[in-house]
């Protein structure tokens, strides 16, 4: 009788120790799905607040803090009150960092990083263009040696070179072939799971098109 | 057995598929506004939500017994709540309390002017002054476009409300610059020494500043140079009157730089283009250098050195006034020195340490002479020698104190060395000068400060000292609003030229501040106005002999606004002085308003970005009403009573940005005064009073081609080799 407790107490146990990296799937699953497709700055801090949650709750898991720092970049660049741009960024570097020490010498994460950075420019152009563009492109440098089949790498350098003015060395012809280069690699890129960053695959296709224009 | 068997299966069930309970609330923050997007979270758990534009918000946790409720948003700091989830539903309503970084806090803004990348609120950032059209990047033309400025085109230096240059002296990471102008040339004003890429902060004061700083009446230019460059770069310059060289190196580790720059300025050319009033025998030629270095001692100490040098000469010849046929002749070879090296460190969190020492050294030697009309036969030539040389040493000590309180104390000596040279007389001077100061920064409340302060100072060779007291105060009663009130008293010894006539009667001379101001800060507009009244004691009289029997007094209102988003990328500010002021000082017969003074200035500083050719276009436009001068042909009554012709005058400049090979480069073209206005600063009366002379600028305009070329380092080949 004990027996057939005590095995379905461990049953229990285990059922529920499995229901939870489940439950962690599921719930990162039911977050990263939408994120294609998000396009308020209200649906993406209730993301990043998801993420947040299942981010601190694991504490060991670098995939949602990656995820809630890449919503609050977002974020970052669609603020036009540029008071308020900072306080994103700042937020979105806390996500990222927390990411970097549990998973160091990650491409994805780096990228990430860059993001944070050029997010900044907007406040100031004429003072922050070169500080924080030149911290973006390093992190991307960094990032391209790490996982040369990254496309996140080719399309985050394109779009900055895309928006930089060509005096400063950007502009459409110069973003083109790197956007170019984007866009071949998502066509090999597979993610390592189904909740593993696979996005922007359609932002560096539009771009490409423009340049072309 | 079976019995507790079936409960304890029951137990484990109900532990897997209990009921939810409610958790439920609404957030604010401290001034009890609703927050948005605010994380609602059970600590370690998933469970939690967002909250709503309204603030509140509602879920449902399957957690229970004792867990943590917390609540946070970027910007502020994270609320908890710790509860016991039983069966019951819970309330929790969060307030939240906004991070130190996101505070704004108010600070003190009456008759200040600040110019930084790093702080927030600033009206201006440094690239602004650069680009004033009209300055010609020359700092000190660019902080005449503010309000409290007056547009002094024929003598050097900042003329503040009513205040001559020497009113208003300069700094440079905390000590006082000698010579922040190329010497003066008479009826034509220098601009400054130092390159504005120099400094990474500008605070320009028309009144009641800081405890740290003396021996101003009317205000302060108070510079902060730049700290680790972002990257190595080298920089060539090439323009319509001269070359310059520069480079700064990063060091690998990026804890140290050193650079340095080589100009060489040579007006013969342009004059040779462009006839100047005077005829340059000798065409203008400078030659500067400057080398620096800084380092950083640790994560949070600096030292820095910077060392300036310059040589130039010039000499021309124009009608003579008193001699009508003949020329007078005047030559000027100048050799200047300036060194300043500072050291900052946090000794730990609560204390900081400022050290600094500069040694500057200054060498004018002026010919004046008298030609002949036909200009080949020397009548007569005196020589001046002015040296003036300043050692100082300062130590200033900051304790912070609470979240944003900090108490300075500080202690400076200058060992000043000034002579002067007529011919075969010569006469010098020593000052040793002391001072001490006491200051506190006390916050309220985020929203309320005040800045307490007392300098004292001692003068060896006048034999006197002081205390001036100062007290600032700063409201803010809106996230972008705030009131700001000054008082002080400000003292100066009196200038250097007064002590030839005998310095043992002299005191120091004594301004006293009042100044009320209000000012809106937002990142696209800006809108400041200020009231200020400043009453002088003990100004300099000469006649019947030199004491401080004068006294004088300046009172005006001044408004400022500034909008970098109305018109697409277009960015515009508009200054207005009103300025009434008269003073008694030297022959003055009865107090009269000064010939340096002019009752109404606007500027106009504009600059359109047109993206589609990376070009910048740049106007500044200033007025000036007429500005009193001094005809010895009407009765004494009448003394200062005549004006000049209003001033104007319209600067255009026009920059192209491009990339050429790598370089970031930028093409310059500006004209001065294009409109060539008739601008008429004084007038000079030969001794006999039958004959004058307008006081102009040398010619109606100034033309300027030039362009910058900046080659960065690219270092991420370097990052990648050092991963």
């Amino acid at each position: 009788m004990k027996k057939i407790f005590y095995s379905l107490c461990i049953c229990c146990c285990v059922i529920s120790a499995t229901a939870q990296s489940s439950r962690y799937i599921a719930a990162m699953e039911e977050n990263v799905a939408p994120l294609d497709s998000v396009s308020s700055m209200d649906s993406l801090q209730i993301l990043s607040n998801n993420f947040q949650r299942i981010a601190e709750a694991e504490k060991s898991a670098w995939l949602p803090y990656y995820y809630a720092g890449y919503c609050q970049a977002l974020i970052a660049y669609m603020e036009m009150d540029m008071n308020k741009v900072d306080g994103y960024a700042d937020q979105a570097a806390i996500f990222a960092a927390k990411a970097d020490s549990l998973s160091p010498n990650n491409s994805e994460v780096l990228c990430l990083k860059s993001m944070v950075a050029s997010a900044r420019i907007k406040v100031d152009p004429m003072t922050r263009g070169m500080q924080y563009g030149m911290q973006s492109g390093q992190d991307l440098q960094k990032a391209e040696t790490l996982d040369p089949a990254n496309p996140r790498v080719y399309l985050l350098e394109g779009e900055g070179k895309f928006y930089t003015p060509a005096a400063y060395g950007g502009g459409k012809a110069a973003a083109k072939p790197l956007l170019q280069e984007a866009v071949d690699k998502y066509g090999s890129f597979k993610p390592k799971s189904d909740i593993d960053p696979r996005w922007g695959e359609a932002q560096a296709t539009q771009l490409l098109a423009q340049c072309s224009q | 057995m079976k019995k507790n068997f079936t409960t304890m299966i029951l137990m484990a069930a109900a532990g897997v598929v209990s009921g939810q309970i409610r958790i439920s609330g609404k957030v604010t923050d401290a001034e009890h506004h609703p927050l948005s997007g605010v994380n609602l979270a059970i600590r370690d758990s998933y469970d939690g939500t967002t909250s709503g534009t309204d603030g509140t918000y509602s879920f449902t946790t399957t957690e229970k017994g004792p867990q943590v409720l917390e609540a946070s948003e970027a910007g502020y700091s994270t609320d908890t709540f710790p509860v016991n989830i039983n069966s019951m539903p819970l309330s929790y309503n969060p307030v939240l309390v906004r991070s130190y970084g996101q505070l704004n806090l108010v600070t003190i803004s009456a008759g200040s002017f600040e110019a930084s990348d790093e702080h927030r609120g600033t009206v201006l950032k440094p690239l602004d002054i650069v680009t004033t059209a009209g300055a010609n990047a020359d700092v000190i033309s660019a902080l005449k476009t503010l309000p409290g400025a007056q547009q002094i085109g024929e003598s050097s230096g900042l003329f503040v409300r009513g205040g001559t240059g020497e009113e208003t002296p300069t700094f440079i990471d905390g000590m006082t610059v000698n010579d922040p102008y190329f010497s003066s040339v008479p009826d034509i004003a220098q601009r400054g020494r130092f390159s504005p890429f120099l400094f990474k902060g500008t605070v320009f004061s028309s009144g009641g500043y800081s405890a740290q700083y003396g021996q101003g009446l009317s205000g302060a230019v108070i510079l902060e140079s730049e700290d680790l460059p972002k990257q190595s770069s080298s920089t060539l310059a090439v323009s319509s009157v001269g070359l310059g060289l520069g480079t700064d190196q990063l060091s690998k580790s990026k804890t140290f730089s050193y650079g340095g720059d080589l100009n060489y300025t040579n007006l013969g050319p342009y004059y040779g283009l462009i006839t100047q009033r005077q005829a340059f025998t000798t065409k203008p030629v400078f030659w500067n250098g400057d080398v620096n270095f800084r380092v950083m001692t640790s994560k949070t100490g600096m030292l820095k050195f910077y060392g300036y040098g310059n040589y130039s000469k010039l000499g021309f010849l124009q009608p003579s006034l008193n001699n009508p046929g003949q020329q007078d002749m005047f030559t000027l070879d100048n050799e200047n020195v300036y060194t300043n090296l500072t050291y900052t460190d946090l000794l730990n969190e609560h204390w900081k340490i400022y050290l600094g020492a500069s040694y500057s050294d200054n060498a004018d030697k002026i010919g004046l002479g008298e030609q002949s009309g036909t200009g080949d036969t020397l009548l007569s030539l005196n020589h001046v020698n002015n040296r003036d040389g300043l050692a100082q040493g300062k130590i200033m000590m900051t304790r912070y104190v609470g979240r944003f309180s900090a108490l300075r104390f500080g202690t400076e000596y200058h060992d000043a060395f000034n002579s002067f040279g007529y011919d075969q007389y010569d006469t010098n001077y020593v000052d040793h000068y002391l001072a001490a100061f006491a200051e506190t920064d006390l916050y309220f409340t985020t929203k309320f400060m005040a800045r307490i302060g007392v300098r004292t100072e001692y003068s060896s060779l006048l034999n006197k000292w002081n205390i001036a007291p100062r007290i600032s105060l700063a409201y803010k009663v809106a996230d972008k609003d705030q009131f700001s009130v000054a008082y002080g008293d400000f003292y100066e010894r009196p200038d250097t030229l007064f002590w030839l006539n005998g310095y043992d009667k002299l005191g120091f001379v004594r301004a006293t501040h009042y100044i009320a101001s209000f000012q809106r800060v937002s990142h696209d507009y800006t809108f400041r106005v200020e009231a200020f009244y400043k009453k002088y004691s003990g100004l300099v009289t000469t006649v019947p002999d030199t004491t401080n029997g004068g006294s004088g007094y300046a009172k005006g209102i001044e408004l400022f606004w500034r909008d970098r988003k109305t018109f697409k990328n277009i960015d515009y500010w508009i200054s207005y002085s009103y300025l009434d002021t008269k003073r008694k000082w030297v022959n003055y017969p009865f107090a009269a308003q000064p010939n340096f003074a002019a009752t109404n200035t606007l500027d106009i500083v504009f600059k359109k970005y047109f993206p589609a050719i990376t070009s910048n276009l740049g106007l500044t436009y200033s007025f000036a009403s007429g500005r009193p001068y001094y005809d010895p042909n009407l009765p004494a009554a009448d003394f200062l009573s005549e004006r000049t012709i209003p001033y104007n005058s319209l600067g255009i400049s026009y920059d192209y940005l491009a990339n050429i090979h790598g370089a970031f480069t930028v093409f310059v073209l500006s004209i001065s005064n294009a409109l060539n206005s008739s601008q008429v600063y004084g007038y000079n009366y030969s001794n006999d009073k039958t004959r004058r002379q307008a006081i102009v600028p040398p010619a109606n305009r100034f033309f300027f081609v030039g362009m910058f070329m900046s080659f960065g380092v690219n270092r991420t080949q370097e990052v990648i080799d050092n991963n």
